[in-house]
C-alpha cells in the first residue's frame, strides 16, 4: 500500500525535494521528544543502580536484568536459579493478549465482511455504529462492564430470570472477565482495518471462483483471506499490542490478583517496591518482545506481497 | 487500580509550566482523593484570597514516586500518612516549620503532642486519624468477626468473597498481627512462615482493590473487605448488614498529616493553609465529611453528633492494639518486597 502511494506522488515530490528535509523537521522533533527520548531514558535507567524508595544512583549495573531472570531465594543468598516468576507474568500477559486478539478476529472479520458487503450508502452508518461506544472513555466503559458482569448484575439477573441458570455465574474476578474486557475494548481496532481491506476487494474474484466450482469455504480460504491479509495483520497488531500492556481490564475485571506486565511495571514506580531500574528493565524486555513480533509480522507481510506480485 | 492517580499525574504534567512561577495568593495542594470537602477549600479562598489548585493521589507510595519524579517545587503541601512522613523526613523532602510560625499550633490535642513519626511536629500538622481493619457482611456470616482469621484463614462461607486492599503496607502489617510477629522481622523462620501463610490465604481472596474498597462491599461483590474506618462508616450507611471488625490480634492505625514540602513555591500560603486547618471548626468540616478523627482539641462542638458514637471509631474492650505501620531498613524491606511479589505473581 505504502509503495503504491510513494510512486504515485514521485512526480510532485521533486518540486519539494529541496524543502523536504525542512518540512520533515516537525515530525522528527515530535518523534525525538515523545518516542526516542523516553525510550532512551528507560534504556539508561534499566542499567543503573536502584535507590531505596524510588530513584536511581548513577552507577552501571546489570542488577535489574539479573533480578528478572535469576532467583536467589527469599533472602537473596541462595545459588542463582532461573526465575520463572517474571517470565510467567510475561507469558500470562502474552497469552491473554493473544486470546483477546483471536477472539476479536473471529468476531471482527465476519463483522467487517458484513459491513463491506452492504450497499455503499449504509456502510458509513454501520461503521458509525461500531465507533459510537468508543466516544466514551475506556475507564468508564471498563467500570460499566464490571457492573454488567457482577454476581448480582444485569447479566446474571437476566439469566436467572429466564431460568437458564439456577445460581449466578461467577464471571467477575476471573480470566474470562479479563478476556471480555480486552475483547470489548479493542474490537474496533480489528474491524476497521479489515473493513478497509474487504471494501477494496474485488468481489468478481469470488464469482470467478464459484464459476470454477470452488466451494464457499475454499473461496474464503484461498481467495478472500489472502487478498485482505494486510487488513487482518494490521488489525491483529492493533489489538495485540495494547492488550499486552493493558492494566484496566486485568485490575478492574480480573481482580488484580496476579500481576500482568502493565501492573508489574506500574508497581515498580508507584508501589512499595520503588525499584525504578527494574521497572525500566521490564519495559525494555517488553519493548524488545513487541519489536520482534512486529518484525516477524512485517516479514510475513513482505513475503506475501512478493508472492502476490510475481 | 491506580487509575485516578494516573489522571492526576497527567494533570500535573500539564500544570507544571503554569505553577512553577511563584505567585502571591496561590497554593498548590497534593491530596488524597475524595477526602477534603470542596466547600472548605472555597472557605479558605474567601477568607484569605488565596487561590487553591489541588491534585490527588490514591496511595502514599504513588505520592512519593510522583514527587521524586519531578513533583518537588510544584506543590506546597501534601498529606502523607504517619510512616510516609518519617520516610519523607529521611529523604530530606520536607521543609522545617519555624517556632511561632503557626499561630494555631496550640490547638493540637495533648495526646498527639509528640508523635513518633515527626517529634515535635517540626514538618507537619495533624490532619485526620483513624484505623484500617476490615468489614464483614453479617448477612453472609454471623459468627465472630473480631479475628484476623476472617482475612487469612476464613470460614467456608467467606472463602472466595474477600477483597484485600491493593497495598503492600496494609496487607503485610495485618498479616504480621495475625502471626504475632514484628512488622520488620529479620527472623528467617518468621519470614518464611509469613510467606507460606500468605500463599495459603491468597487462595481464599477474590480480588485486590483499593479504589473500590467501599463499592465492592456495598454492592455485595465481596462479603469481606479490608477498609479504612471512615470509608467503612460510609459503606454501612449504604448497606446496613456490614460490620467493621476490631480483631483481638490488633489492627492498623494511621494518621494523615499536612506536611510543608521543601522548595514550596508558595511557602506563605502553605503556612496560612496549615493555620487554617488547625482551627477546630475547619478541621471538623473534614471530619464530618470523611468520618475520621481530627487530632485537635476543642473540635467537639463542631462535629456531627453521630460521629461520637460511630461503631467504626469506637473499638470494643476486646479489641487488640492499634499499631502504626513501621518503616523497615533497606535489607529487611527487600525481603518484604519479595514476599509481596510472591503474593501477586
Amino acid at each position: 500500500m505504502a509503495g503504491a502511494a510513494a510512486t504515485g506522488g514521485s512526480a510532485r515530490s521533486n518540486t519539494y525535494a529541496s524543502a523536504r528535509n525542512w518540512l520533515l523537521l516537525p515530525s522528527w522533533a515530535v518523534l525525538c521528544i515523545f518516542v526516542l527520548a523516553p525510550v532512551a531514558m528507560m534504556l539508561v535507567y534499566s542499567f543503573l543502580t536502584k535507590e531505596f524508595r524510588g530513584g536511581v544512583i548513577w552507577e552501571f549495573t546489570l542488577a535489574a536484568y539479573d533480578q528478572f531472570f535469576f532467583d536467589r531465594g527469599l533472602f537473596g543468598d541462595e545459588p542463582a536459579r532461573i526465575d520463572w516468576t517474571y517470565i510467567l507474568i510475561f507469558w500470562r500477559s502474552i497469552w491473554q493478549a493473544g486470546l483477546a486478539t483471536l477472539l476479536a478476529l473471529l468476531i471482527g472479520f465476519p463483522t467487517a465482511y458484513f459491513i463491506a458487503t452492504r450497499p455503499a450508502r449504509t456502510r458509513t452508518v454501520w461503521v458509525f455504529l461500531i465507533t459510537i461506544p468508543y466516544w466514551v472513555n475506556l475507564l468508564i466503559r471498563t467500570v460499566s462492564m464490571k457492573f454488567l458482569l457482577r454476581d448480582q448484575g444485569p447479566l446474571n439477573d437476566f439469566l436467572l430470570a429466564t431460568g437458564l441458570i439456577d445460581d449466578p455465574i461467577r464471571i467477575i474476578n476471573t480470566n474470562a472477565a479479563v478476556q471480555i474486557g480486552l475483547f470489548y475494548s479493542y474490537l474496533p481496532f480489528m474491524v476497521l482495518p479489515i473493513y478497509a481491506s474487504v471494501e477494496r476487494y474485488n468481489f468478481a474474484l469470488s464469482e470467478a471462483a464459484a464459476d470454477l466450482y470452488a466451494s464457499k469455504w475454499t473461496t474464503l480460504r484461498r481467495i478472500v483471506i489472502p487478498s485482505v491479509r494486510p487488513g487482518i495483520i494490521a488489525g491483529c497488531i492493533l489489538v495485540f499490542v495494547p492488550s499486552l500492556g493493558a492494566f484496566l481490564a486485568p485490575d478492574l475485571l480480573g481482580g488484580a490478583k496476579n500481576f500482568m506486565i502493565g501492573s508489574l511495571i506500574e508497581e515498580q514506580f508507584k508501589g512499595n517496591a520503588g525499584n525504578w531500574p527494574f521497572g525500566a528493565a521490564a519495559s525494555m524486555i517488553l519493548l524488545t518482545l513487541v519489536l520482534v513480533i512486529l518484525m516477524f509480522l512485517a516479514r510475513q507481510q513482505a513475503r506475501a506481497d512478493r508472492e502476490a506480485t510475481p | 487500580m491506580h487509575i485516578f492517580a494516573k489522571t492526576a499525574a497527567a494533570a500535573v504534567a500539564l500544570t507544571l509550566g503554569a505553577t512553577s512561577v511563584s505567585a502571591e495568593g496561590k497554593i498548590v495542594i497534593y491530596h488524597w482523593f475524595e477526602y477534603i470537602p470542596q466547600e472548605l477549600l472555597d472557605k479558605f479562598t474567601s477568607e484569605t484570597g488565596i487561590e487553591v489548585t489541588m491534585d490527588t493521589y490514591d496511595s502514599n507510595e504513588a505520592m512519593l514516586a510522583s514527587l521524586k519524579a519531578g513533583g518537588m517545587g510544584t506543590y506546597d503541601v501534601a498529606v502523607p500518612g504517619d510512616y510516609m512522613v518519617s520516610i519523607m523526613i529521611g529523604e530530606g523532602m520536607l521543609d522545617e516549620i519555624g517556632d511561632g510560625e503557626l499561630k494555631n499550633k496550640g490547638n493540637i490535642a495533648p495526646e498527639w503532642a509528640d508523635p513518633s513519626f515527626d517529634p515535635g511536629w517540626k514538618h507537619s500538622i495533624p490532619y485526620q486519624w483513624g484505623s484500617t481493619s476490615f468489614m464483614v457482611d453479617t448477612a453472609v456470616y454471623d459468627g465472630d468477626i473480631d479475628t484476623t482469621d476472617i482475612l487469612f484463614n476464613p470460614p467456608a462461607e467467606l472463602s472466595g468473597k474477600i477483597n484485600m486492599l491493593d497495598s503492600q503496607g496494609e496487607v503485610l502489617a495485618m498479616a504480621a498481627l495475625h502471626l504475632g510477629i514484628p512488622q520488620c522481622s529479620a527472623d528467617r523462620e518468621q519470614l518464611k512462615a509469613l510467606n507460606d501463610m500468605l500463599q495459603n490465604a491468597k487462595a481464599h481472596w477474590a480480588s485486590f482493590n483499593s479504589d473500590t474498597a467501599k463499592e465492592v462491599l456495598v454492592s455485595g461483590d465481596a462479603a469481606v473487605g479490608q477498609i479504612y474506618d471512615g470509608f467503612g462508616a460510609k459503606a454501612r450507611a449504604e448497606r446496613g448488614s456490614l460490620k467493621y471488625a476490631f480483631p483481638t490480634q490488633g489492627y492498623v492505625a494511621w494518621m494523615d498529616n499536612v506536611v510543608l514540602l521543601k522548595d514550596a513555591p508558595n511557602r506563605d500560603s502553605a503556612i496560612a493553609f496549615m493555620d487554617f486547618l488547625l482551627m477546630p471548626e475547619n478541621i471538623a468540616a473534614v471530619s464530618n465529611y470523611a468520618r475520621y478523627g481530627s487530632g485537635l482539641s476543642g473540635v467537639g462542638e463542631y462535629l456531627d453528633p453521630e460521629l461520637a458514637t460511630l461503631p467504626e471509631s469506637n473499638p470494643p474492650a476486646t479489641a487488640g492494639p492499634a499499631v502504626f505501620i513501621e518503616v523497615c531498613d533497606e535489607a529487611t524491606q527487600a525481603v518484604y518486597d519479595q514476599i509481596w511479589t510472591n503474593v501477586k505473581k
